[in-house]
């Protein structure tokens, strides 16, 4: 592939290269149906998508539920978040804990998160209470096992160091375990970000709490096609931003990861 | 001074080769002008300094890399890509070698590929093997082994595929002296077995006096041919006597002397 | 903080999880609260639930569809992504396109779809394919670029044909992240079957629940909630069987270059 993208004329920069890719996808999103290659009920042109996304910019009623979603995602990532961190240093910090849990985590964390859906309504009607359950159970374990990934990385001869020199087991944790684990913290973080949007959406959507998914039922049982792709939009970009903020932060805390340094010769 | 053969009989003939690498605005000019050419059969070590173009001359040579200008001709046909009856051993043994495959299926692969039948493949393999000392470890995985016997594979790998040429880049230079030495008289022995013309490069002096029957040594990037010094060492070599000979110390120092003229930046004249 | 012993610890491996389930059990023995039945009760119910003709008619389909889709998936996901990973200026071109897609919540495909191919098991076959291929196309692209420079070399070298090329170079070196593209496609594929099925549906096991939780017949929806679990855990010990087998060669190599430093 080297030898393919040798010796020919200079190529364009990748993220012009990008922009066109994204242009080109636009268009085709608007001339498709313009053209009557697909329904324009089912697909309605790119422009009228924007349209819809204007007009739904201007209605308070987009802004709450834009600002419900990402509470409710931002809740529920903290939660799974300080349970994952804490419980995953409990854990694995004890060999004994550590043992005893394993094939609990195991059989438990393969349960699809939205089993509990009718759980949640029977408990909590539509409220957001119900959408955080679901996001805080799926975002938990992915937080969860990436922690233990990280404590298990940790130093043996570091952490014989802080025995020997009789540092409390807080103190063991500040640091020893916590800069080793961080990085493996940021990893559960952007995997954790990624699965709660999905929850919080799904949730919003099913079950009826309020948010961007509900938004985007009611325009598709009140046949708002162009709103309901608006939103659908809306709620990519979310999730777009989601991950690009959390492998930026990924990547710094990798930077001074121990296990990369030790790697310069 | 020069032992290059008459081009008629030339295995491997390079001339005038140059490779200017251009990325984005400003472009660096590689090898300005290479000529030299092997004899079939011929064992020849190119040693320079550190940054002297070596890998990207064995990568023109390999097909891997198009040339600038010039032009590599083998067997008579101009390389444009990797040529048949080629195979290279690469200074990354770890990175060369499929780890998903075992050491037996390493070796047998490029045979498959050629359409060797099964009975004859299965002969190759074993005898490649066989002779790199590796008899009992088919059925093991790459990184299983030792960095030397990772190496071995490959050159068993090189050996089976019954190559017309077999160009080694820098093989050595990531095991222990060793290892090393077991590894250098290995190559000498299968050179003289089989017969096979090889291309050695190298930035290990002794190494290269010590295995060819020529040295070409490089100037300084951009790369020309500063001189070639034919190795006049009786051909049976081992490590303590050929390395103790008075004619090896003098043509180690030449060469020495000529690498240390080419740190300097100096070129041949004309 | 050495490890305990291997003895004690393959007795603690079973040791949470019955005093889990022991917990459940003597906390709702004499349970009255409507919400959480006795775990005794909602294990009698369990069998008359689902192997009383349940399982053909909603788990039986379910699985279909998602198997379905996710093979579906992950072949047009490693098909797509070998070519996208091969090809600098194509990669460039789609990667924000593709990037787009993946960060939508797979589940808002569900009334997209809809609109397109009604409330049938091709709607659901459909979801479960759109939500599934983004992580397996995205890995793929991810391992194929990520291919070893010098195996690359070797390949050309040994002249391999474009054939042999991809299966022992290019699908074998990005297999590792194939497979963990296609463990994120799973549980995402299972998500989407699920709530698939509670959207609309007619049969299925997501659609079973749901009825169970409007009727009520709380009993039957813990059941359903088990039963979802269950399919969740044997799918991800199938998987991991499955991929254990084929990376072998993958943890084998971490292993060394982990001792050799």
């Amino acid at each position: 592939m080297r030898g393919r993208d040798e010796g020919r004329r200079r190529p364009l920069p990748v993220w012009l290269l990008g922009l066109i890719g994204l242009a080109g996808f636009v268009a085709i999103l608007e001339l498709v149906p313009r053209a009557g290659l697909v329904d324009e009920r089912f697909l309605p042109p790119f422009s009228d998508m924007l349209s819809a996304l204007a007009a739904q910019a201007g209605t308070a009623e987009f802004w709450q539920a834009l600002l419900e979603t990402l509470r409710g995602w931002a809740i529920g990532l903290s939660v799974a978040m300080a349970a994952g961190v804490v419980l995953g240093i409990l854990i694995g910090g004890i060999p004994l804990l550590r043992a005893a849990m394993t094939s609990t985590i195991e059989f438990l964390r393969p349960i699809p998160s939205v089993a509990l859906i009718p759980l949640a309504v029977l408990l909590f009607g539509t409220d957001m209470r119900s959408t955080l359950l679901l996001v805080v159970y799926a975002a938990f374990w992915q937080v969860l096992v990436q922690v233990l990934y990280g404590v298990r990385d940790v130093d043996p001869v570091a952490r014989e160091t802080a025995r020997s020199y009789r540092f409390s087991p807080l103190t063991q944790v500040r640091t020893v375990i916590w800069p080793t684990a961080l990085p493996y913290v940021m990893t559960g973080f952007r995997l954790g970000a990624a699965v709660a949007l999905i929850l919080e959406i799904t949730g919003e959507l099913i079950i009826g709490s309020p948010g961007l998914g509900r938004q985007i039922a009611v325009a598709q049982t009140s046949g708002a096609v162009a709103s309901m792709y608006a939103l659908v939009i809306v709620v990519g970009l979310v999730g777009v931003v989601v991950n690009v903020i959390a492998r930026a932060g990924e990547r710094r805390s990798l930077r001074w990861h121990p296990s990369i340094r030790t790697e310069v010769p | 001074m020069t032992t290059t053969p008459i081009g008629a009989t030339a295995l491997l003939d390079v001339r005038d080769l140059r490779k200017v690498y251009s990325g984005g605005s400003r472009s660096v000019e590689a090898v300005r002008n290479l000529t030299f050419s092997i004899a079939p059969g011929e064992l020849v070590c190119i040693v320079g300094p550190s940054g002297a173009g070596k890998t990207t001359l064995l990568r023109c040579v390999a097909g891997l890399l198009n040339s600038t200008a010039g032009e590599v001709v083998l067997d008579g046909e101009k390389v444009t890509g990797p040529p048949r009856g080629m195979a290279v051993v690469f200074q990354e043994y770890g990175r060369s070698l499929f780890p998903w495959m075992t050491v037996r299926q390493n070796v047998e692969l490029p045979l498959k590929e050629k359409k060797v039948p099964k009975a004859e493949r299965r002969r190759l393999v074993e005898q490649a093997l066989e002779a790199v000392g590796l008899a009992d470890v088919h059925n093991a995985h790459p990184w299983q082994l030792s960095g030397g016997m990772q190496q071995r594979v490959a050159i068993a790998r090189a050996v089976a595929y019954e190559p017309h040429i077999l160009l080694m880049d820098e093989p050595f230079a990531a095991v222990d002296a060793q290892t090393r030495a077991d590894l250098e008289d290995l190559v000498r022995t299968l050179w003289r077995r089989l017969g096979v013309t090889v291309l050695f490069v190298t930035h290990d002096i002794d190494e290269s006096v010590y295995l060819g029957q020529r040295v070409i040594v490089l100037s300084n990037s951009p790369t020309v041919v500063l001189e070639e010094v034919a190795v006049d060492l009786p051909d049976d070599r081992d490590q303590l006597t050929t390395r103790s000979l008075p004619r090896f110390a003098e043509l180690r120092a030449h060469v020495y002397e000529l690498i240390q003229r080419a740190k300097r930046g100096d070129r041949p004249a004309g | 903080m050495r490890d305990p012993g291997r003895g004690l610890r393959i007795l603690l491996l079973p040791a949470l999880p019955v005093l889990l389930v022991a917990t459940w059990w003597l906390t709702t023995a004499d349970s009255t609260n409507f919400f959480w039945p006795p775990l005794e009760q909602i294990l009698r119910t369990f069998g008359e639930t689902w192997f009383t003709g349940r399982f053909t008619a909603d788990v039986l389909p379910s699985l279909a569809r998602l198997l379905v889709g996710y093979l579906v998936a992950v072949a047009l996901g490693v098909g797509l992504g070998t070519e996208i990973g091969s090809w600098r200026t194509l990669r460039a071109l789609v990667e924000p396109v593709l990037e787009f897609f993946r960060a939508i919540p797979a589940p808002v495909l569900v009334p997209i779809l809809m609109l397109f191919a009604g409330i049938g098991n091709e709607m659901k076959v459909l979801v479960i394919v759109s939500g599934c291929v983004w992580p397996v196309l995205l890995n793929t692209v991810e391992g194929v670029r990520a291919l070893d420079e010098v195996l690359r070399d070797t390949a050309r070298c040994y002249r391999l044909r474009p054939r042999s090329r991809l299966v022992h170079l290019v699908l074998r070196g990005a297999s590792p992240q194939i497979a963990a593209g296609a463990r994120q496609a799973l549980s995402i594929g299972i998500i989407l079957m699920v709530i698939s099925e509670m959207f609309a549906a007619s049969n299925g096991v997501g659609f079973t629940i749901i009825q169970f939780q409007r009727s009520f017949a709380i009993p039957q929806m813990w059941t359903g909630i088990i039963m979802l679990g269950l399919i969740g855990v044997v799918l991800s010990v199938i998987f991991r069987a499955v991929e254990s087998r084929a990376l072998s060669w993958y943890t084998g190599l971490r292993m060394s270059q982990r001792t050799k430093g």
